[in-house]
């Protein structure tokens, strides 16, 4: 392929003529002409060279989150290839096996202006000015140019991509974070001791369960300010906070001999938690809210063994919903709605070893997607396609990435053991 | 932190020494040795020890805890097939109990241990203590906080229904967290899956035991 790219560039370069200023004018905004996503298709998305002391980082780095969304195929000629400054040689493009062609251009302002040609329709489709905010290569930096990637996946796919997101995690006890695409891996300032991290629909807070010598006790922790609330409860322990999606409601599970469910409406810390779930002393903890806010998934043993329950988030209609295909060994746990509500991921024990596995809110199938080392602990991309996980399968155990289309992974997290992963909304609020 | 298995020792012997000629009040407070009270549970990553550890077991010992051992001998002689007469009080109230793989009620051998903490903490109702749950490494890391809590809940609960203070029993989780073996082995899970026990207040009595 790379070879076939740099006998074309020779080509490409003679391509001048028509600006393409005058080819956008000619466009209607947000108008689709021919370029269409057929889900499961691939389409060839060709990234032309950037010029500029960033281009190179720019193109690798959109490359790199697009090839991590799996819903496009990157072609990508080496960063030497010519730029191609006139008017686009669109079958040459088609040629190449591109259905788009994406052109980034840096401004001397430190902006970017990107532009997506149709190559079937032979015009440009789609183009947007992004602000880079400085300085270079930091994570605010990095992270518009991952908004970048995901706007483009959008044009092409109708679905805004995930590159523009961070996974909370645990090392060592403590709360790190680190990027989608595995850049900018640093403790989380000013949290330290944390277990179990949970998101906030808006980005900007985080809950977890901070574990003491006196207590283990949820916290909730707003990023800028680094304020923080221990939520009250009575109870000599509570873990496992999750927010609703609509971001009003935060549910945790608290007791001690057993613990239950409670629910309480953000912010208003000091009423006293609604208790969703009766365990009668069993153990119900991990709850994870339906899209709608109107169902809990959550762990309880209230059988006897772990299975996976769902609820009203008010406390009506219990039901088992781990209870099909799986009779191997009894535990299951770790749930996770998807973000599109189809599935809940969890963790089972299968030949005495955690999986990853996903049960179908419509018949109850159950898909298994690890075998290799111990998986556990599922946490949904806002794309509800991909998953991060840990797993032990290099030996110690580490973040992973899984497409639960393709079935593909990555690693994600390298060095000191990494657990408990989080996944967070997409960050940055562009339109 | 290793050390703090020996301590009670040393600090039993002087006691012994200083102890001998003074007659002892039988509304003696604290039987236990003035060890520093956190030396026990509070360790991070705590080396391999035994199950039992009979601190107790040096010839000085028997006189150090007589007056102790006196009122829970004439009780109940033996507890768990260990002379009362001979047990140093921290050790005994410090020993671990074990539980099986996700489970969190108290095996036999379990509730015999807790029946020796629990003549110490009648016999001195001054003695606070918590109890810390510890899980093996399998299974969801957030759902083993959940069930060491359960484990701490359960030493709690028997102590509590046999007559002691609610008050006097604080319980703590540490889930996976804080293993004794990190190694993932039965033998190193077999050990991990415990209730640590801490003397948290009324230990450190300036009397000989």
């Amino acid at each position: 392929m790379r070879g076939m790219v740099r006998r074309f560039d020779a080509i490409l370069m003679m391509g001048l003529g028509m600006a393409i200023g005058s080819a956008l004018a000619a466009q209607e905004p947000g108008v689709r002409i021919g370029l269409t996503y057929t889900p499961g298709s691939q389409p060839g998305i060709y990234l032309v060279p950037v010029r500029g002391a960033d281009g190179d980082s720019v193109r690798r780095i959109i490359a790199r989150d697009l090839e991590f969304g799996h819903r496009l195929t990157v072609i990508a000629p080496d960063s030497g290839a010519v730029v191609p400054t006139g008017r686009f040689n669109y079958p040459l493009y088609a040629r190449l096996g591109a259905a788009g062609v994406v052109q980034l251009v840096l401004q001397a302002d430190g902006s970017a202006l990107v532009t997506l040609h149709d190559v079937v329709a032979a015009q440009a489709q789609e183009t947007r000015r992004f602000a880079l905010p400085g300085p270079r290569l930091s994570p605010a930096w990095r992270l518009a140019v991952h908004g970048i990637a995901d706007v483009i996946e959008e044009w092409v796919t109708g679905t805004r991509g995930v590159a523009a997101t961070r996974v909370l995690f645990v090392r060592g006890g403590a709360l790190w974070r680190i990027d989608s695409d595995g850049a900018n891996e640093q403790p989380v300032p000013g949290v330290g001791a944390a277990l179990g991290p949970a998101w906030h629909p808006d980005g900007r807070s985080i809950a977890f369960a901070r574990m003491r010598d006196d207590g283990t006790s949820v916290v909730v922790h707003e990023l800028a300010s680094g304020e923080e609330r221990r939520v009250r409860t009575g109870a000599p322990l509570s873990l496992s906070p999750a927010f609703s999606p609509d971001g009003k409601w935060l549910a945790f599970a608290a007791g001690e001999s057993g613990t239950d469910l409670y629910v309480v409406p953000v912010g208003a810390w000091d009423e006293p938690p609604l208790r969703v779930t009766v365990g009668r002393g069993s153990t119900n903890a991990q709850p994870t809210f339906a899209p709608d806010g109107r169902r809990i998934a959550f762990t309880t043993s209230r059988l006897g063994r772990n299975e996976i329950y769902l609820t009203d988030a008010d406390g009506a209609n219990p039901e088992l919903l781990t209870s099909t295909a799986l009779t191997d060994a009894p535990y299951r746990a770790d749930p996770a709605w998807s973000p599109d509500g189809r599935f809940v991921a969890f963790s089972t024990q299968i030949d005495g070893r955690f999986q990853i596995a996903t049960i179908s809110l419509r018949d109850r199938a159950v898909r298994q997607y690890t075998t290799e080392g111990i998986n556990e602990d599922p946490s949904w991309a806002p794309d509800g396609r991909h998953l991060v996980f840990t797993s032990s399968r290099t030996g110690t155990r580490q973040l992973w990435v899984l497409d639960t289309e393709s079935g593909r992974v990555r690693q994600l997290t390298r060095g000191a053991a990494a657990r408990m992963g989080a996944w967070s909304p997409r960050l940055l609020s562009v339109p | 932190m290793k050390s703090s298995r020996t301590f009670p020792l040393v600090l039993a012997v002087a006691g012994v020494l200083t102890a001998c000629s003074r007659v002892t009040p039988k509304t003696e407070p604290a039987p236990a040795t003035p060890a520093p009270a956190v030396a026990s549970a509070a360790a991070p990553a705590p080396a391999p020890v035994p199950s039992s550890a009979p601190v107790a077991g040096a010839p000085s010992a028997g006189t150090a805890s007589t007056s102790v051992g006196d009122r829970l001998a004439g009780a109940t002689g033996t507890v768990a097939g260990r002379d009362l007469a001979t047990s140093d009080p921290r050790a005994v109230l410090t020993e671990m109990i074990f539980f099986d793989y996700d489970q969190s009620e108290l095996r036999s051998e379990a509730r015999a241990t807790l029946d020796a903490k629990l003549a110490f903490l009648q016999a001195n109702p001054s003695i606070r203590i918590r109890v810390a749950g510890h899980t093996d490494e399998r299974g969801s890391d957030e759902y083993n906080i959940a069930l060491g809590m359960r484990r701490a809940a359960a030493a709690k609960r028997y102590l509590v229904d046999l007559g002691i203070a609610e008050s006097r029993i604080a319980v703590v989780t540490f889930g996976e967290e804080r293993p004794i073996n990190t190694e993932s082995t039965e033998a190193a899970w077999a050990q991990n899956r415990r209730d640590e026990f801490e003397i948290v207040a009324g230990g450190t009595g300036n009397g000989p035991a």
